[in-house]
């Protein structure tokens, strides 16, 4: 739709686009204000009064914060390292062969996010009973890098995609062999990608809750945490005060992702 | 000879190996395919048919224990009125969800295909894949805040002399309750508002293909915007509201957060399935249950691969 570049939008479609986009967002900025609202029994609007002093609260006085957050970040950090290994494993083979039931291997690999995410959490769980396997921090991982490996995957293969034959052949022609055009050539064309899918991968491990409560036992991971506390809460506002900062955790990495692929859109010798 | 030493000298097991992999490339892919594919395709899958086999036994009424014996009386079981009334209500909520999500997105998607450029494009782009990707427990959190008694929407009825709305809206039968937060309106807001940023993408894709002119044309033939909109634009679009649907449908057929933290106590299908698992230990039963919304899907799915929803995905 690009041959309409001066046209001005109809004011109505404007109007509902703009409504929509709000309806996207206000909701996100009552987590900020609840944060420092003096009402902890309630969710009172507008806030009686306003402190910091749960920020601190949160820090020193509740200790059951830290463990789940430890954990988060433990699993978030391996189930990565395993995404990126085996998704960007998948990405090259389905990206350069053209075999038989090649459309099969990669509609799988996006089965666990195309799935419900309960039906992935009880089919393991099922799984982990049937193996014998007690529950611990590795179950947790291997629930969460089932469903990063498919992002890894999905941004691996587009750059993939775009990785110029060519290039590959010209270090060949040159003399290097196999491993050395991997790390000089290959690599450094698809690490961006390989890096923006890294962070989407730990973002999303870090915000998970729906596997993990299937695959966690009695372990409790920073969403649990959360999602306990939305049940039954305690200090209401210390929750908004680690809303904020997985809010911040998660957004981070999304906004430097989208940086990172974008950037790589010029694909050197993509031209070819 | 020097040509020689130097292939002497590249002999090595690296060299060699890399050799072999570059002349036999149908070797290499296999490689590379092994280790992923034996983890998604035989542990994952796996797994699913493990559960799929569960749905088969049955649970012994009198010692609680699973009967490994394949049998259909979980089946008879799954479509008793009381769970039929599960899986019904879920699905009426997916639909209602899914077309809500559609209506809401579209004017964005079209707005940021047809019209938004530069900066503006991109900034359209973040705005939607910012609350796509982030915390699904604060985004259903910040709901929990807005719809409480005593939150946002109550004190603004009340700023506007509008409180009688709201409790009219709240005496609805069925879809009313004590609060929007205990209301099957509460669940749907929640869900529209979590799932929207996946029919987005999907419409602005399929939006994007269709040329600026074609709609000119149509409205030098003497059509109307309704017209244009009903004849041109919608058939075009479909594809990726089809896709779009493909994932509102599907999440909100399998939560069980959602309706757990903003609802009233009738059950959906997923936390049937997670009671039925965990505190009645009911494994066939459950695992009957989740049969349901994978053969949904899985009818979604074919439908939708015939409508070339695939191509905008």
């Amino acid at each position: 739709m690009s041959s309409d570049a001066n046209r001005k939008a109809p004011l109505g479609l404007s109007a509902a686009a703009i409504a929509g986009l709000l309806f996207l967002h206000l909701p996100l900025l009552l987590i900020f204000l609840y944060a420092f609202t003096t009402e902890d029994k309630s969710f009172q609007f507008p806030p009686p009064a306003y402190t910091t002093k749960w920020f601190s609260i949160a820090w020193s006085e509740r200790p059951d914060i830290w463990p789940p957050l430890y954990l988060s970040l433990k699993v978030a950090a391996v189930a990565t390292l395993l995404a990126l290994v085996f998704g960007t494993l998948a990405a090259a083979a389905l990206s350069r062969a053209r075999f038989f039931g090649r459309e099969t291997v990669s509609l799988l690999f996006v089965l666990p996010i195309a799935l419900p995410g309960i039906i992935t959490g009880i089919s393991l769980r099922s799984a982990f009973d049937i193996m014998g396997l007690d529950f611990s921090v590795w179950t947790i991982i291997l629930g969460h890098a089932t469903f990063c490996i498919v992002v890894v995957y999905n941004n691996a293969v587009a750059r993939f995609r775009r990785l110029s034959g060519s290039l590959v052949e010209a270090s060949m022609d040159l003399g290097a062999n196999g491993f050395q055009t991997l790390y000089y050539v290959i690599l450094p064309q698809i690490g961006t990608a390989l890096l923006a899918g890294g962070m989407l991968a730990f973002a999303l491990s870090f915000d998970e809750v729906i596997v993990t409560t299937f695959t966690a036992g009695q372990q409790s991971t920073l969403p649990i945490w959360m999602l306990s506390e939305l049940i039954r809460p305690r200090q209401r506002p210390v929750t908004n005060v680690v809303a904020v900062f997985v809010f911040l955790v998660t957004f981070l990495p999304i906004l430097a992702a989208y940086y990172l692929t974008r950037e790589g859109e010029h694909t050197g010798g993509a031209s070819k | 000879m020097s040509v020689a030493a130097a292939v002497e000298r590249t002999g090595g097991f690296i060299e060699r190996l890399s050799d072999v992999l570059f002349r036999r490339p149908r070797m290499l892919t296999l490689l590379l395919l092994l280790p992923p594919l034996i983890w998604i395709g035989v542990v994952y899958v796996g797994s699913l048919f493990a559960l799929l086999l569960q749905s088969f036994y049955k649970l012994d009424d009198f010692s609680g224990l699973v009967v490994h014996e394949l049998t259909l009386s979980t089946y008879a079981e799954l479509i008793e009125e009381a769970h039929l009334q599960v899986i019904l209500r879920t699905i009426v909520m997916s639909t209602m969800v899914t077309l809500a999500c559609a209506i809401i997105a579209f004017p964005i998607a079209y707005y940021a295909a047809r019209y938004a450029r530069g900066w503006m494009k991109a900034a359209f782009y973040l705005a939607v894949m910012t609350p796509l990707w982030s915390s699904y427990l604060v985004k259903i959190y910040a709901w929990k805040l807005i719809l409480a008694k005593e939150g946002i929407i109550t004190w603004m009825a009340e700023s506007l002399y509008l409180s009688w709305l709201l409790e009219a809206i709240l005496a609805l039968p069925v879809v009313g309750g004590p609060s929007l937060s205990f209301s099957y309106i509460g669940t749907f807001l929640v869900f529209v508002y979590i799932w929207i940023p996946y029919m987005i993408l999907p419409i602005q894709a399929a939006l994007e293909r269709v040329p600026g002119n074609l709609i000119e044309a149509s409205a030098d033939l003497g059509a109307d915007p309704g017209q244009t909109f009903r004849t041109v634009l919608l058939p075009l679009a479909l594809p990726g509201i089809v896709a779009g649907s493909i994932f509102t449908f599907s999440l909100t057929l399998g939560d069980y957060i959602v309706p757990q933290i903003v609802g009233n106590s009738r059950l959906m299908i997923g936390q049937a399935v997670y009671t039925l698992q965990g505190t009645a230990g009911n494994i066939p039963l459950a695992a009957a249950f989740t049969v349901v919304p994978m053969a949904i899907m899985g009818l979604y799915l074919f439908m939708a691969k015939r409508m070339g929803a695939f191509d905008v995905l």
